[in-house]
């Protein structure tokens, strides 16, 4: 199975999201962001960072980049886009998930090990998990609380699109909690939190983040 | 611009008055300047003279004492010694490391978020530069008073400069300190740490040689910032506040960051490193283009010719002297063959790097620079770089040393009841000083890289640098400067202790050091004598524990008006891990083990953590130091970590036992029933050096090994319960210790959460 994980100027954690790959059992693939070119993944990470240093909105310069077009195109086509923390930005950015993060309501940058309930185990990325478990992994960012409007958030929650809540805590002030959500097939996911840093006991909370990238394999292989 | 100031020029009009002082020279260093070029210097020279052979960067004071560690025996360990923009050190399996502490003082206190974002950029630049890739990044803070109006405007913006550079480039922080005193109201310290990893055969050097061979300028264009920062800044005192009333503003000195710029430097340089397209490259920081081109040219064997038309840059009215002084974040300058450079420019191109042919080696032994096809500057690079004046100031004992020393702590007032002790333990370890760090540490990125073993809260932070053989490395870095205005030449090797026993905490092998030493004006005999003392006393504490000095840096002027603050020599020690999976952490995690503590504890009181916070005082003796028992204790803890007989580990240093304890069960919110043998009081507030606090589940084992090693070890009692109880002296609920070692940053620096529902009208977002 070969996961791709773009490196855009200023991605950060696209070398843990390589390693996180690997550990599951996969076969990472570097992909350039310039380059249009997908190299045939079966799937894709939007990893952590400051793509562009954050200029402009988080993301947005990145989400405009050539490779993206390419995902955005063949997401239409069911294959399953994973954004992390910068990645999740990009990914709202370029309108494949839908809602926006803003400046943490506290106004700092904040790194701390966080819980989180997952809501939906049925997408490509969160089969590994059951509904209600609750996960511990880093979460990391300055610009990571997620908004949108009551009505389209009402709807969101309404599809069922909401995959990960913060618990014990929301470390950002994002609307009712809400740490990742998904596209309306499933395959699309977005969140803020960092699963790639929870994959070892040796250097992670926990490795509770492992189950994204070994949900993937099985959803490539499903498909 | 009115006429240009040439070299021709300069020779023709001798007399012309000059704006040396200004520019922070002496008259004795211009009557130098004008020695050596045997006419005066252009206005361009001038400027390069002023800025190289300011404190900062000639070192004009500390040289004759940093000569000591120079002296020190050969360290096999050592692959490249002081001089270099970082030492680099063997840690076996063909890797090596480099590791630096640089000071950003004056910047910080001035405008506090780039004074301290530019600091770590800037140390982060000079583990680039030696060929290495940075892996992580500590940071050692001082401010004054905690609740001080001025420190609510100095420290939240200095931590979030730190946290805001060193998290875009995706360097995990991995520890450092946070400490206050009145002294630093006027002078915080912002020192920043990076370690940088590389394999033997990629270490690259700072110096160009090759006739013909091109220089090339590469990264941000050059703009008006910083012009002066070296010689303004950082080499004079601030005898006025920096509020505009009382002397022009200094804030133009201070650079401004841009640490995504900088991430795609690291990137293009790393990737430039692996093709092997320079023969020498130098970061560009202090000083600027006038500080990368003399020492380049000056390690060299040739001369550089350099044509300052083709700098890019910022702002087009910039003078020739500015663009030579500017200190223009986010730029390098390398020494490339002809063949390679257009190579050299592809990676720069795919990494969004501005690169520029700016010059070339040339035969001679001249630094020559053209502006608008005239001739600005013709020096001899080495009077620039590595010949400035060299000061041999006079010392001086500080006259109310006697009297401090005399005042002894032992005197103090003693806490006798259960409840005078429990009070003392919640005021030290609820002090500023004492209290939990959490407020700054989770403003840092701790796991990006995914090798960050260990990072604050533990006493050492530890980083993995080989996924395969599972190698790692460890780092600490204290700097107590109670105990070095007590007795520099103490305080220096007591810091020096300090860091070697907390790498040896975590199971590592301590390996080499580096050191951040920040005093106040040399100009003052009494600091003077202070500076030399502390180097004197790291240069033997260094030989005893049989250590290498990778290098350093100094900072002088930090004082406000004629108050200098206290010495404070912060000291970083680099160990080895041969398994990172056997590091022993902080914390303790389980009910049911033995709690034991190893070492000897006196009754020592000098310039404590319980004598400051209780009473204010800071006099008498600091603590003994024994380094022949700090070696045997850090033997011993690799050994119990080779073994695995004890589950964690933390070491005792200010606060005593007290501290430790706390800290020990606050992490995972384990308590223990304690007893303690003698006077409670010197158990638990003493800080005598060379002991560590462990838990094991083979009490018998850790203390077989320690009879081995020859260190003392007494049982304290046992984890488990909801609080921390000495028996028939106290019983310290957890919940109310952590409530408050919890609540001190928070309640001065800002609430813990404001999460209000921020309300969208409809439409504003889009929802696909």
């Amino acid at each position: 199975m070969r996961i791709g994980v773009i490196t855009f100027p200023g991605s950060l954690d696209d070398v843990d999201a390589a390693r996180a790959v690997r550990l599951a059992g996969g076969e990472p693939v570097a992909l350039w962001h310039g380059d249009h070119d997908l190299k045939d993944v079966d799937a894709v990470v939007l990893p952590g960072g400051f793509s562009y240093g954050d200029y402009l909105r988080a993301g947005s310069i990145a989400a405009r980049s050539p490779l993206m077009q390419d995902v955005v195109a063949a997401a239409g086509n069911g294959l399953p886009v994973l954004g992390i923390c910068n990645g999740f930005q990009v990914l709202c950015e370029a309108g494949l998930l839908p809602g926006a993060l803003t400046r943490n309501s506290h106004l700092h940058f904040r790194n701390r090990d966080q819980v989180l309930v997952v809501e939906r185990a049925d997408t490509a990325w969160t089969s590994d998990y059951a509904t209600g478990q609750r996960i511990v992994i880093p979460v990391k960012n300055g610009e990571g609380r997620y908004v949108g409007s009551d009505a389209d958030l009402d709807r969101l929650e309404g599809d069922g699109r909401v995959v990960f809540r913060y618990a014990d805590g929301n470390p950002n002030g994002s609307s009712r909690d809400i740490a990742g959500v998904a596209s309306e097939n499933g395959r699309v996911v977005g969140l803020m939190p960092h699963p790639e840093h929870a994959i070892e006991d040796l250097t992670g909370p926990s490795t509770d983040g492992l189950g994204f990238f070994t949900s993937v394999l099985k959803a490539v292989v499903n498909a | 611009m009115s006429q240009i100031d040439t070299v021709e020029l300069a020779a023709k009009s001798p007399d012309d008055e000059q704006p040396w002082a200004e520019l922070g020279l002496k008259a004795d260093e211009y009557a130098r300047i004008k020695d050596i070029l045997g006419r005066r210097p252009t206005t361009a020279e001038l400027a390069m003279y002023s800025v190289m052979w300011s404190e900062h960067c000639s070192y004009k004071s500390s040289k004759v004492h940093l000569r000591q560690f120079g002296d020190l025996p050969p360290s096999d360990a050592l692959l490249v010694g002081i001089g270099e923009n970082a030492g680099v050190v063997d840690v076996g399996d063909g890797y090596a490391v480099t590791f630096k502490v640089e000071s950003h003082n004056h910047p910080s206190y001035v405008e506090p978020y780039q004074g301290a974002a530019t600091g770590v950029g800037g140390i982060v630049r000079d583990i680039l530069t030696m060929g290495a890739r940075p892996v992580a990044v500590m940071d050692s803070l001082r401010f004054g008073r905690a609740d001080a109006p001025d420190t609510a405007r100095v420290l939240p913006g200095v931590v979030a400069g730190v946290g805001g550079y060193g998290n875009c480039l995706g360097l995990p922080n991995i520890g450092g300190e946070l400490l206050f005193d009145d002294c630093y109201a006027g002078n915080p310290l912002v020192n920043a740490l990076c370690v940088g990893v590389m394999k033997h055969e990629d270490v690259r050097l700072a110096k160009a040689e090759g006739v013909g061979n091109k220089v090339i300028l590469f990264g941000a264009r050059t703009g008006g910032d910083g012009i002066g920062g070296v010689s303004v800044l950082a080499s004079e005192t601030f005898d006025t506040q920096d509020d505009g009333t009382g002397g022009p503003a200094k804030r133009p000195s201070v650079q401004v960051g841009d640490p995504f710029t900088e991430k795609l430097l690291i990137e293009a340089c790393l990737e430039i490193f692996a093709q092997d397209l320079v023969t020498g490259i130098q970061d560009l920081g202090g000083a600027g283009l006038s500080c990368a081109t003399s020492e380049l040219a000056s390690a060299g064997t040739g001369g550089m010719h350099v044509d300052l038309d083709t700098v890019p840059l910022r702002d087009s009215t910039l003078t020739p002297a500015e663009i030579l002084m500017s200190e223009s974040q986010e730029r390098m300058c390398a020494i490339v063959e002809p063949a390679k450079v257009e190579q050299f420019l592809a990676v720069c191109r795919k990494w969004d790097v501005l690169a520029t042919v700016i010059g070339e080696v040339t035969d001679g032994d001249r630094l020559t620079v053209d502006w608008h096809g005239e001739r600005i500057v013709d020096v001899p690079p080495r009077t620039v770089a590595h010949e400035g004046p060299v000061y041999e100031r006079p010392m001086a004992r500080p006259a109310d040393l006697d009297a401090l020393q005399a005042d002894d702590a032992a005197k103090l007032p003693r806490p006798t009841t259960g409840a005078e002790l429990q009070a003392h333990w919640l005021a030290v370890v609820s002090s500023p000083d004492g209290a939990d760090k959490t407020w700054v540490t989770e403003q840092y990125d701790r796991y990006v890289r995914g090798n960050t073993v260990l990072a604050q809260p533990e006493d050492a932070g530890v980083v993995r640098i080989d996924e395969e053989s599972h190698r790692g490395i460890a780092l600490a870095l204290d700097g107590n400067a109670r105990y070095a205005r007590l007795d520099p030449y103490a305080g220096a090797q007591l810091n020096l202790a300090e860091a070697y026993r907390n790498v040896a905490v975590s199971g590592a092998k301590p390996l080499a050091v580096t050191n951040c030493l920040n005093f106040g004006s040399p100009e003052e005999p009494e600091v003077m004598w202070q500076f030399a003392e502390a180097v004197r006393g790291l240069a033997d504490g260094c030989r005893a524990l049989g250590l290498p000095v990778t290098g350093g840096n100094v900072s002088l002027y930090n004082q406000t008006g004629d108050v200098p603050i206290n010495p404070t020599p912060v000291i970083g020690v680099l160990g080895v891990h041969e398994d990172v999976r056997l590091r022993v952490p902080g914390g303790w995690r389980s009910a049911g083990e033995t709690v034991l503590l190893l070492g000897e504890t006196r009754p020592e009181f000098g310039g404590s953590a319980w004598a400051s916070v209780v009473h204010g005082h800071l006099g008498g003796r600091p603590p003994a130091l024994d380094l022949a028992a700090e070696r045997k204790l850090a033997d011993l803890l690799a050994a119990l970590g080779e073994q695995r007989l004890i589950s964690s580990a933390h070491d005792l240093s200010d606060g005593g036992l007290a501290q430790a304890l706390t800290e020990s069960a606050l992490r995972y919110g384990v308590g223990a029933s304690l007893h303690l043998a003698g006077d409670a009081f010197t158990a638990l507030f003493s800080e005598s050096t060379g002991r560590v606090v462990v838990t094991t589940n083979d009490p018998g084992g850790v203390k077989t090994t320690a009879q081995w090693a020859g260190v003392p070890v007494t049982e304290l009692g046992t984890t488990g319960g909801e609080a921390l109880s000495v028996a028939d002296v106290l019983d310290l609920p957890l919940a109310e210790l952590r409530a408050a070692w919890t609540a001190t940053l928070p309640a001065l620096f800002g609430g813990p959460e404001h999460s209000t529902p921020l309300t969208v009208p409809a439409g504003t977002v889009p929802t696909s």
